[in-house]
């Protein structure tokens, strides 16, 4: 028992210096005003967050909005069917190795790696002229398809993860009692094995939005100058123009909106549970 | 019975895993309104034939008719045929209405009719008010419940049941047995019950087909196949026996006579046996009476056997007897508390004689 409440006053003690005060400085720090010599300073103002009601911040968060929903969609469309086959394969624990493996290495490093493929004179190119599938080299890096590959092939693990824990404890047999019940393949699928498959597709989406929404460098890295995103933009605002009050104030109104999701995601799931 | 035609035949069905044989030619009629229970040990092929029916597998020969219809092509949904499964597979994420409602959601029934059934079942298995509770929330009787109501709802021709109450405690699966015997017959559905325990078969079935190997080693009445075993597995597997392996000295059309405990004893000539068979003699431990030298009055013209008593089980309305016979042969028999005789105070190596009425053992020929 004394153990066990010492390792809580641990956690509690780590999340509030580590979680806790670090929002507090930084809800703090967007309410105060910028200087040159200084990263913050008094007096306190709103403008942070009236600046924050640009039809640019719109345009930007509306982009990555975007761009976070189709990278999910397609690493769910991705992941679900993988996630089903890992767990019906023989050879799981290799499978689960090679989602694994990858981890070992930077994302940043895997990142520029993928330039080698998508530049103009690179590998897809190249394999696609010689497939004679294309006659020019068609222009892959810097485009919104460079990122969303860039996000979803980062992203996919997060996605099979939660998938096929969840897959892995569905019971098979349930299958076998809708075939039996009179359910054709399509129903079993829609009404059994689709909605006890919830609670990972949610995790699993959770994982890779969240996520794709502030992951700056790989759009950096992959879509170039054209390509600003919100992450990229509190990036640049703490970085590159100096503005600390600025883009905390952007890094809140961000968590408020992923905190709006994230309430919005858990509303269907725990009135199952 | 054989003029009315059967609802399921199968015949000549066979089924193996690679080089393993399952089941080899299995034939089998099931009539409607029947219950028709697969009795065999675990491992003899009850279940395969079951998911054979179902539509799980595939025979590797041999084909089903279900109401006239070859089936053996057809997969589980387009088959006619629910099953309640052991294990009972409710829909964990769908409530009790839900679970049983979902055969009926898969037809797209009007919502008004889905109501209307789903209610119906859940009432004939007591489950009235149950609609909103979830599944897991249920104790294992009401799963079961449910797990029966969700396979009757839709009318199938033919219902399975793999071994349902085998996870139920002693006197809820006896309540059960009864419930379940009442529910077929309400319905007038054809039930195919699966079980190993040859006591639930004897009480619920019209008929039993037992299994043994892969192959039905016999199909009857819970009475045939108890009073009239065709076969030393039918004998052992489903009761008690106590089986001699004996040979006949003469016969004739009428009569067999044999040589035991070095007395001769002659029975009804039920297989033809000639003189010079070897036969194997089962005989009930319920058939046996056992009695004290002082009841006996001609020890010498009846065949009666001495024997000392080595073992003494009371078992409440029976008492259990281990006896030895002459030549160190141990046989059992089980005495009956009745009026007939009173006197059931046995003791430990006390001198008895043995018999049994003519005609109530079982001969049948010698098997290896």
């Amino acid at each position: 028992m004394k153990n066990r409440s010492l390792a809580l006053s641990a956690i509690y003690i780590w999340l509030f210096a580590f979680a806790l005060i670090p929002i507090a400085l930084t809800v703090a720090a967007s309410f105060l005003s910028s200087s040159t010599s200084e990263l913050i300073t008094l007096p306190f103002t709103l403008s942070n967050y009236q600046s924050l009601f640009s039809p640019l911040l719109l345009h930007i968060l509306l982009r990555s909005l975007g761009l976070a929903l189709v990278t999910t969609f397609f690493c769910l469309a991705l992941a679900y069917p993988f996630s089903y086959f890992m767990v019906k394969s023989k050879h799981q624990s290799l499978m689960l190795l090679f989602i694994i493996i990858p981890f070992w290495t930077s994302s940043l490093i895997r990142t520029y790696a993928l330039i080698a493929i998508l530049k103009f004179n690179g590998l897809l190119n190249t394999a696609l002229l010689k497939l004679h599938i294309i006659s020019s080299p068609i222009t892959f890096l810097y485009t919104n398809f460079a990122v969303i590959s860039g996000l979803v092939y980062t992203l996919f693990p997060f996605m099979v993860l939660p998938l096929f824990t969840n897959m892995e404890r569905f019971d098979f047999r349930l299958i076998e009692a809708a075939r039996d019940l009179g359910a054709s393949r399509r129903q079993t699928f829609w009404r059994i094995f689709l909605p006890s498959t919830k609670p990972g597709i949610l995790s699993g989406v959770m994982m890779v939005f969240l996520p794709a929404m502030t992951l700056f460098y790989i759009p950096q890295i992959l879509g170039g100058a054209r390509s600003i995103l919100i992450g990229n933009l509190i990036q640049n605002q703490f970085l590159v123009a100096g503005d600390w009050p600025q883009g905390a104030a952007t890094s809140i109104f961000l968590t408020f909106i992923l905190l709006i999701f994230m309430v919005m995601y858990r509303k269907p799931w725990s009135k199952q549970s | 019975m054989t003029r009315i035609k059967p609802l399921v035949e199968i015949t000549n069905l066979k089924k193996s895993f690679g080089s393993n044989t399952i089941l080899k030619d299995i034939n089998l009629s099931v009539y409607p309104g029947e219950f028709l229970t697969l009795l065999g040990p675990s491992g003899c092929g009850k279940t395969t034939l079951l998911r054979l029916i179902s539509g799980f597998e595939t025979a590797t020969d041999g084909q089903i008719l279900l109401d006239g219809h070859c089936v053996s092509q057809l997969p589980p949904q387009q088959r006619d045929i629910h099953t309640v499964f052991q294990t009972y597979a409710l829909f964990p994420h769908l409530n009790v209405y839900e679970n049983v409602a979902f055969a009926l959601r898969c037809q797209k029934l009007p919502e008004d009719e889905i109501k209307t059934r789903a209610h119906e079942a859940l009432t004939q298995v007591q489950l009235t008010g149950f609609d909103k509770r979830d599944t897991k929330q249920l104790s294992g009787g009401q799963q079961q419940r449910v797990a029966i109501a969700r396979a009757i709802v839709n009318r199938p021709k033919v219902l399975l049941l793999d071994e349902p109450l085998s996870s139920l405690d002693y006197r809820l699966r006896k309540n059960m047995q009864s419930e379940l015997k009442h529910l077929q017959k309400e319905l007038n559905m054809t039930f195919i019950f699966v079980t190993h325990d040859q006591e639930e078969a004897l009480s619920m079935s019209d008929r039993i087909a037992v299994f043994n190997h892969g192959h039905i080693e016999q199909i009857g009445t819970p009475r045939e196949v108890y009073e009239t075993p065709e076969s030393l597995f039918v004998a052992g597997f489903i009761g008690e026996a106590n089986i001699f392996d004996l040979e006949i000295t003469k016969a004739d059309a009428k009569s067999a006579c044999t040589v035991i405990e070095d007395k001769e004893m002659c029975c009804n000539n039920t297989g033809n046996f000639k003189a010079g068979d070897k036969i194997h003699m089962i005989i009930r431990p319920e058939d046996i009476r056992v009695w004290s030298p002082s009841e006996v009055k001609d020890k010498d013209t009846q065949v009666m056997l001495p024997a000392t008593i080595s073992e003494i089980t009371y078992k409440g309305k029976t008492v259990d007897l281990s006896v030895t016979l002459a030549s160190g042969r141990v046989i059992y028999a089980s005495e009956f508390f009745d009026e007939d005789d009173g006197d059931l105070d046995y003791e430990l190596g006390e001198q008895v004689f043995v018999e049994w009425y003519s005609g109530w053992e079982v001969l049948l020929p010698y098997e290896k």
